[in-house]
């Protein structure tokens, strides 16, 4: 990434329904690698963001530790942000709901953070269907601390510097699919034209809404023999189809095309649609889901798009029936029984 | 000499755990604090849920002393497990209650004590067919044995049952068959009452019986907990459920029936406490409660809490430790982890209760220090006081009271503000200003973090703003000096050379020593720790003594050195009194300790004190 950033901003720059443009939703200058996909996944955040018209303050972005958990300082600076302990996001983000379920929680981490030293967290977060989108950038490798393997690097990868990874990886997707998670994309950092229309499918979903995003580190595992290179995953990644986010809200009816294409109508009147669906492929179904992933790997394949999506789900709020209100709103006269009921109380102890 | 044993013993109850026992148990206490008695339960358990060895032990004192109190006045033994050590630990002249369905073994028989046989469980397997009732009312049987005895007035149990199963008419009347079992049982076979027996007084006043662990979670409730995530923990588990019981009962919406609170029951301490951060960071005021392993694996958090400066209110229900320890029993162990808890510099807020009524307080007031303080508060708390019922004052609220939610800045106050910046010192306090996630559009976010940063939470490796952040750091802790509960000090100006320092649970046998030296003599000057930061006074109080005697319950005498570490003070003058054999310290061990140190020619002997 260059140092120097242009003031200058072109005055016809496209607006949104805010009367926004995406100055609005950038953050500070980036400090990682220059080509690193972290940045792409970034400005895909920021895009997808920008094109659904939130206004920034209204969004909460959360990480762990890492080379991407330090992404979120470099988009949306006018939202919020918490760069919390390694491996730990999902907790502070469960916290962080259930003080105001009101405003988007948008959790970045990477495969060090999720897949190993945050794993308990991980599954445990999808397990209480939290309303968050958690992106994982991963790209295999251990990148803040010069390269070493994560969990999720494919058995027989090689490292830049020649050693071969002698584990099974971690299928993140597939993981989370087990678990019962209720959105489930994966997708490429390189490809923007797939991953903002499901950021954008993952952040109006009322759920918990999972993507992993195969992300190269270009500084260290972007070699020949890498399966998270640049290279690698161009050659070897199989769409699922293309998505596409409908934000009107009450003009579409929902309609199921038949043929190539589906259309999935979220809680909020949103569709998402689905186009050039591979053969057989249901996105409704879990085991379907699956199995297409599992054949997928079998094949060397990365399957990407949307794989999941349960559009009835309940998220945690529902689930322990909190208040609609934000709890953070409430005040002495909500939360304080006051002194008559504490007499009371007291009597009954006596 | 008549009388001395009216109103003043101990009686242990000897039971097998999981078979109903507390409950009568509880029933005893409790109709003795009816009776205007003040009274003391604990309850000695297993970690375990049944079929192990458990032990509820009574002090009845008409001077009011709630400490423990070693020696056994009336053994209830119905647990033939332990009833050789139980036969051993009556004093000489006491008396020990058995089942005799089975003949005792002459073995087990003493000269110096008074036994009774009561005929438990013949008595049940006659009256009873139900198997779980033969279990069940073998233990409300000795309690009517006990009333009759003792001198408990019967109408005082009936008033109690009828409380206790309102609703449930059959279920007292057979309590109250079972009960007069055990009373026709005295009466046509013992000479009764005994000389340990008890005298309706009027003591006890308005005072409630209740644990401290539910008075913290009644604290949270009042002091506008709305999130709470915690993970279980012996023996800090019950503050969350009655948070939970509480809230369910005077925090759910009437027209809607939803809650104005969320609890999340966590997969583990880290979670937990990174919950209650996240949450408080969104401006929800949260806790969570946990005890020493929890404390342990919460430390990385809470220096995040502590560097990022989040507002966290953790209650620590201290156990035994180290690691798993001895689960089920008390200490006052924690308090050097806590205090410095995680890596770094880091000092944390500690607060320290010393009965239910403080337990409630504190943990209300310790939701507002948070706020105010922006770091972790840390309510030292343990197994005694938040475990067993204690006599306490009654909890008072003040309904003008608002929650003081610190500096927070709103919407327009971010319009007018020309820069925010969330570490900037503008107050000189070391206190800064932070935003709520949310608030306004443009103006106020920043990037909360672990890593160093500037005034305006932008990242920093530049050393010297890093250690200006830090010094500032510590002119906030300093302003936390006289902001954090002040310590109690039990007399106006120092009228001895000696010094006494206690804190928590180490309270009630503390003042039940001073006043026990002071029948012989020696008097001392005392003062109660509430809080950590020392402000002041507690300098000047270890100044103006010449030999300062600190009480607590751990092996190493932490708060000592958390004192010699913090303060400008001597560690020559400052005498450890320990006590960690995971009971409560006596009044008796704090006494011989102190005089082994004030009497060293007469060689370990026992002084006048003692005697």
């Amino acid at each position: 990434m260059t140092y120097i950033r242009p003031k200058f901003r072109h005055p016809d720059l496209p607006k949104n329904d805010l009367g926004y443009t995406t100055r609005e939703y950038e953050g500070s200058l980036s400090t990682l690698c220059a080509g690193c996909g972290h940045d792409s996944i970034s400005g895909s955040i920021l895009q997808a963001c920008f094109e659904l018209s939130i206004p920034p303050h209204r969004i909460a972005k959360l990480s762990g530790i890492g080379c991407s958990s330090k992404t979120p300082n470099y988009f949306l600076g006018n939202s919020h942000g918490f760069n919390s302990v390694h491996g730990r996001m999902p907790s502070v983000a469960t916290g962080a709901n259930m003080a105001n379920r009101d405003l988007i929680y948008m959790g970045v981490s990477g495969d060090g953070d999720t897949a190993s030293i945050g794993m308990g967290q991980f599954v445990h977060v999808i397990r209480r269907n939290l309303n968050m989108v958690y992106i994982v950038m991963n790209n295999g490798c251990y990148g803040l601390t010069k390269g070493q393997d994560s969990a999720t690097a494919d058995a027989g990868s090689k490292s830049k510097a020649g050693s071969v990874n002698p584990f099974q990886p971690i299928d993140l997707a597939g993981l989370a699919l087990e678990l019962g998670a209720s959105f489930v994309a994966q997708s490429f950092s390189g490809d923007k034209e797939q991953l903002v229309p499901l950021i954008k499918a993952a952040v109006s979903h009322p759920g918990f809404a999972f993507i992993n995003v195969i992300s190269p580190c270009v500084t260290f595992n972007n070699n020949p023999g890498s399966t998270k290179s640049y290279d690698y995953v161009r050659e070897h990644i199989e769409a699922t189809g293309k998505t596409d986010l409908v934000p009107e809200k009450s003009e579409i009816l929902a309609s199921y095309e038949s043929g190539t294409g589906t259309e999935v109508m979220l809680h909020d009147g949103t569709f998402i649609k689905l186009e050039k669906l591979a053969a057989n492929r249901d996105p409704f179904n879990r085991m379907d889901a699956m199995n297409a992933l599992r054949n997928a790997r079998n094949r060397n394949e990365i399957l990407t798009g949307l794989l999941y999506i349960e559009t009835e789900t309940e998220d945690l709020h529902h689930t322990i029936n909190s208040t609609d209100r934000p709890l953070n709103t409430l005040d002495e006269a909500d939360l304080c029984p006051g002194s008559a009921v504490l007499a009371e109380i007291n009597e009954d102890l006596r | 000499m008549p009388n001395s044993k009216v109103n003043d013993f101990v009686i242990r109850f000897a039971n097998v755990n999981g078979t109903g026992s507390a409950s009568a148990n509880y029933l005893f206490a409790k109709a003795i604090f009816r009776m205007g008695i003040p009274v003391t339960p604990k309850n000695i358990f297993p970690s375990n849920i049944q079929g192990l060895p458990t032990w509820y032990d009574v002090r009845v004192s008409e001077k009011g002393y709630l400490g423990r109190r070693e020696g056994v006045d009336l053994m209830v033994c119905v647990n033939p497990q332990s009833m050789p050590d139980d036969v051993l630990s009556v004093k000489s002249g006491g008396y020990f209650i058995y089942d005799c369905t089975k003949a005792l073994n002459p073995a087990l028989i003493r000269p110096d004590v008074t036994y009774i046989g009561l005929p438990l469980m013949e008595m049940c397997l006659r009256e009873f067919t139900d198997p779980r009732q033969r279990q069940l009312f073998k233990n409300i049987i000795y309690v009517g044995a006990l009333s009759a005895l003792l001198d408990i007035e019967f109408s005082v149990l009936e008033q109690l049952l009828a409380e206790q199963f309102v609703g449930k008419e059959k279920l007292v009347a057979m309590n109250i068959k079972a009960m007069n079992l055990g009373i026709e049982y005295i009466h046509s076979n013992y000479a009764y009452p005994l000389d340990i027996r008890l005298e309706r007084r009027d003591l006890v006043g308005d005072k409630i019986l209740i644990d401290g662990n539910s008075a913290c979670g009644l604290g949270a409730v009042y002091g506008g907990a709305t999130v709470v995530a915690w993970y279980p923990i012996t023996p800090s588990t019950s503050v969350v459920e009655a948070f939970e019981s509480y809230a369910k009962k005077l925090r759910v919406d009437k027209e809607t029936g939803k809650r104005n609170y969320a609890i999340v029951q966590a997969e583990d301490e880290l979670a937990a406490i990174g919950m209650v951060i996240g949450a408080n960071w969104n401006g929800a005021r949260s806790f969570t409660a946990t005890s020493g392993p929890g404390l342990s694996l919460m430390n990385e958090f809470l220096g995040l809490a502590y560097f990022a400066e989040i507002p966290t209110v953790l209650i620590d229900v201290q156990r035994t430790g180290p690691s798993t320890g001895m689960p089920t029993r008390t200490q006052q162990s924690d308090i050097l982890l806590a205090a410095y808890a995680s890596h770094g510099d880091t000092k944390q807020v500690l607060v320290f209760p010393s009965t239910p009524k403080e337990c409630f307080e504190m943990t209300a007031e310790a939701l507002d220090l948070a706020e105010s303080l922006q770091t972790p508060i840390i309510m030292m708390t343990d197994l005694d006081l938040g475990m067993n019922d204690h006599m306490s004052e009654p909890f008072q609220w003040d309904d003008a009271r608002k929650y003081d939610r610190g500096k927070v800045l709103n919407a327009s106050q971010l319009e007018e503000l020309p820069r925010f910046g969330r570490y900037l010192d503008v107050d000189g306090d070391g206190i800064t200003y932070r935003t709520i996630p949310g608030t306004h559009p443009t103006k106020g976010s920043f990037f909360t973090r672990g890593t160093s940063r500037d005034e305006y939470a932008a990242y920093t490796e530049d050393g010297r703003v890093y250690a200006r952040n830090m010094d500032r750091l510590l002119k906030k802790w300093n302003t936390a000096k006289d902001i954090v509960p002040a310590p109690y000090l039990y007399q106006k100006e120092s009228k001895s050379p000696y010094g006494l320092i206690f804190f928590g649970t180490s309270t009630y046998s503390a003042e039940e020593a001073m006043d026990t030296m002071a029948v012989s003599g020696l008097n001392f000057d005392a003062m109660r720790l509430r809080a950590f930061p020392f402000n002041q006074t507690v300098e000047d109080f270890i100044h103006t003594h010449e030999k300062v005697f600190i009480i607590e319950q751990n092996r190493d005498g932490q708060m000592r050195s958390l004192l010699i570490n913090e303060l400008n003070v001597s560690p020559q003058k400052m005498i450890p009194v320990l006590n960690f054999d995971g009971m409560p310290i006596t009044a008796h061990a704090i006494i011989s300790l102190i005089d082994k140190n004030l009497s060293p020619t007469l060689n370990g002997s026992t002084s006048k004190i003692l005697s």
